[in-house]
């Protein structure tokens, strides 16, 4: 079943300069068609200004497509109506933890989203216990987020969206403002979210070594989608991701390099541990 | 370290009136407030003392924590002393120039600094038992009919907490940018007054800024969470009044009635405690 879906999805704004005269229009999002099925584990990569944190704001109703359409569980999102089914069925977490943890307590940071939602008291603890302990951030549930770390504070909003029970999570470079332990806690906690609760996760990012684990990735430059396909076959074209700025992981390019110096290696190795496999099989 | 700066003056305690509900204690607060007003007697202050005493030794808060809240209006407390204590009009006892002292002006000042002392250390009760958070909800709550005559009660509660949570991160920014332009050579440290205010813009306006940018990202995370303002919203921790919350009550009501009664007593009438004959 299909969970996001856009159809030629453009997105445009129009520069101005200082005094408001219209300085040209950016397309940040060029015609882009998606299918994400329920369950996935979906990344989506590009270097600074490729446009993939305007898709991402497009996949919760917080930007509207200029052209073309996007459907968040079958619905339009250019619909008013359902402007709060989309949104809880697909929860967001931002770049900036410290801007998107509203409670002072971070068992009621994690309630916010069911109180909003009108969900009855009991069952807002029910939901909160539950979503504090799927990040593994239950005891720090009466802590204050300000004497928190970047990674649990990060795991904390993770938890705030959770609670919501969405269908599908987008988290737009959650990772970026971290430190790599950090970041580590993170990945982990939401693909253990794709594996056991089976929730549809978008991932953005710039770094590479967090979309080996997914299901498919796309690669965006200018606004379009520019490659698409499981880690093993984008990672295998080291060339173009190149051409893209991008930084393929270590392991990939020491594979690749090591090819092209002639060693029968296979295309699309991800990791050290595949690495060192296919080293010792020859 | 600036994250750990607490705000207001809560005082950490498990205590019964730390546990009461935020609501009884504003209420609480202001008819504590309101019967200081209501006398103008000895007995009435004793009486109005001695249930500060008791409520204070319950709270298990060390007194020299009420104090604090004293220096802050030490001086405004002097002005009033001062004022009441020769410029009343009455029987001079002595004179120098405009200023007299009168019996009335000395009776008038001893009251006056009781009465503010007694304020002062009431409300500074509330503050150090009750949490900024709890304070915010029970204002909210206590403030909700206030909604008929489209009061944004709710909003403006929200607001509050969230000032309150942005507080600490502000601080730690303003501490940053400035460690940032003291790297690249502003001097804060100036006795010159102009320099210092001057000093202050480099400061001021990349905090603004960033208050901004945190302010639009706050609503966006917002939104995406379903935030739709008070309708329709349950809360995570409702207020609810305990058994605790009503014998509070039951003793506030008592000490109101005892005033009262210590007023009509000595007063005469209950009209004259209440100020309408005079």
């Amino acid at each position: 079943m299909s969970m996001i879906k856009t159809k030629d999805l453009t997105f445009e704004y129009i520069r101005r300069d200082e005094e408001g005269n219209v300085e040209g229009i950016t397309k940040a999002v060029d015609d882009v068609n998606l299918n994400i099925r329920q369950g996935e584990f979906i990344t989506i990569l590009g270097h600074n200004g490729s446009g993939k944190s305007t898709l991402a704001k497009h996949l919760n109703a917080i930007l509207y497509p200029t052209e073309g359409t996007v459907w968040v569980d079958g619905k339009d999102t250019a619909e008013d109506e359902y402007l709060w089914d989309i949104r809880q069925s697909a929860g967001m977490v931002f770049q900036n933890p410290d801007n998107q943890i509203i409670g002072q307590v971070v068992e009621e940071d994690v309630g916010f989203g069911p109180e909003n939602m009108g969900v009855p008291t009991k069952e807002i603890w029910e939901r909160v216990e539950e979503s504090l302990k799927a990040v593994g951030m239950y005891e720090y549930r009466k802590h204050s987020p300000n004497k928190l770390s970047g990674g649990q504070k990060q795991r904390v909003s993770i938890a705030g969206v959770i609670a919501m029970h969405p269908k599908c999570i987008i988290l737009d470079e959650p990772t970026a403002m971290l430190d790599p332990k950090g970041r580590k806690e993170v990945i982990r906690a939401v693909r253990a979210l794709n594996d056991v609760e089976k929730v549809t996760v978008i991932l953005i990012t710039h770094y590479m070594e967090e979309a080996i684990y997914s299901d498919r990735v796309f690669v965006m430059d200018a606004g379009r989608i520019v490659m698409q396909g499981t880690p093993q076959q984008v990672f295998s074209q080291v060339e173009q991701l190149k051409e893209l700025r991008l930084d393929v992981p270590q392991a990939t390019l020491l594979a690749y390099e090591l090819k092209k110096a002639g060693l029968p290696l296979e295309d699309g190795i991800l990791s050290k541990e595949g690495l060192v496999e296919a080293l010792c099989r020859l | 370290m600036l994250r750990d700066i607490t705000l207001g003056q809560y005082y950490q305690e498990d205590s019964v009136i730390h546990r009461l509900d935020p609501r009884v204690k504003l209420v609480g607060t202001v008819f504590f407030m309101i019967s200081l007003f209501m006398f103008n007697n000895l007995i009435g202050y004793g009486l109005a003392a001695l249930f500060l005493f008791g409520t204070i030794k319950m709270s298990k808060v060390p007194f020299k924590f009420m104090v604090r809240g004293m220096k802050a209006i030490f001086l405004l407390l002097l002005i009033t002393v001062f004022y009441n204590l020769f410029l009343t009009k009455g029987d001079i006892l002595w004179q120098w120039g405009f200023l007299k002292l009168t019996k009335q002006g000395i009776e008038t000042a001893v009251y006056m600094m009781i009465r503010l002392t007694l304020l002062i250390i009431g409300s500074s009760l509330m503050t150090l038992t009750t949490t900024p958070n709890q304070l915010t909800d029970g204002i909210e709550s206590l403030l909700s009919p206030l909604k008929i005559f489209k009061v944004p009660v709710h909003e403006v509660a929200m607001m509050m907490s969230i000032a309150l949570r942005f507080i600490p991160i502000l601080m730690e920014e303003t501490d940053k940018i400035m460690k940032a332009q003291i790297a690249r050579g502003a001097e804060f440290e100036s006795k010159n007054l102009f320099k210092k205010v001057k000093a202050l813009v480099p400061l001021l306006v990349p905090l603004l800024i960033s208050a901004f940018r945190r302010a639009n990202d706050l609503a966006l995370a917002m939104e995406a969470r379903c935030y739709r303002g008070g309708d329709g919203r349950t809360k995570m921790k409702p207020l609810t009044y305990k058994k605790r919350d009503v014998v509070a009550y039951v003793v506030l009501l008592l000490y109101i009635v005892a005033l009262i009664a210590v007023g009509i007593f000595t007063e005469g009438s209950l009209l004259k405690i209440l100020g309408l004959v005079a």
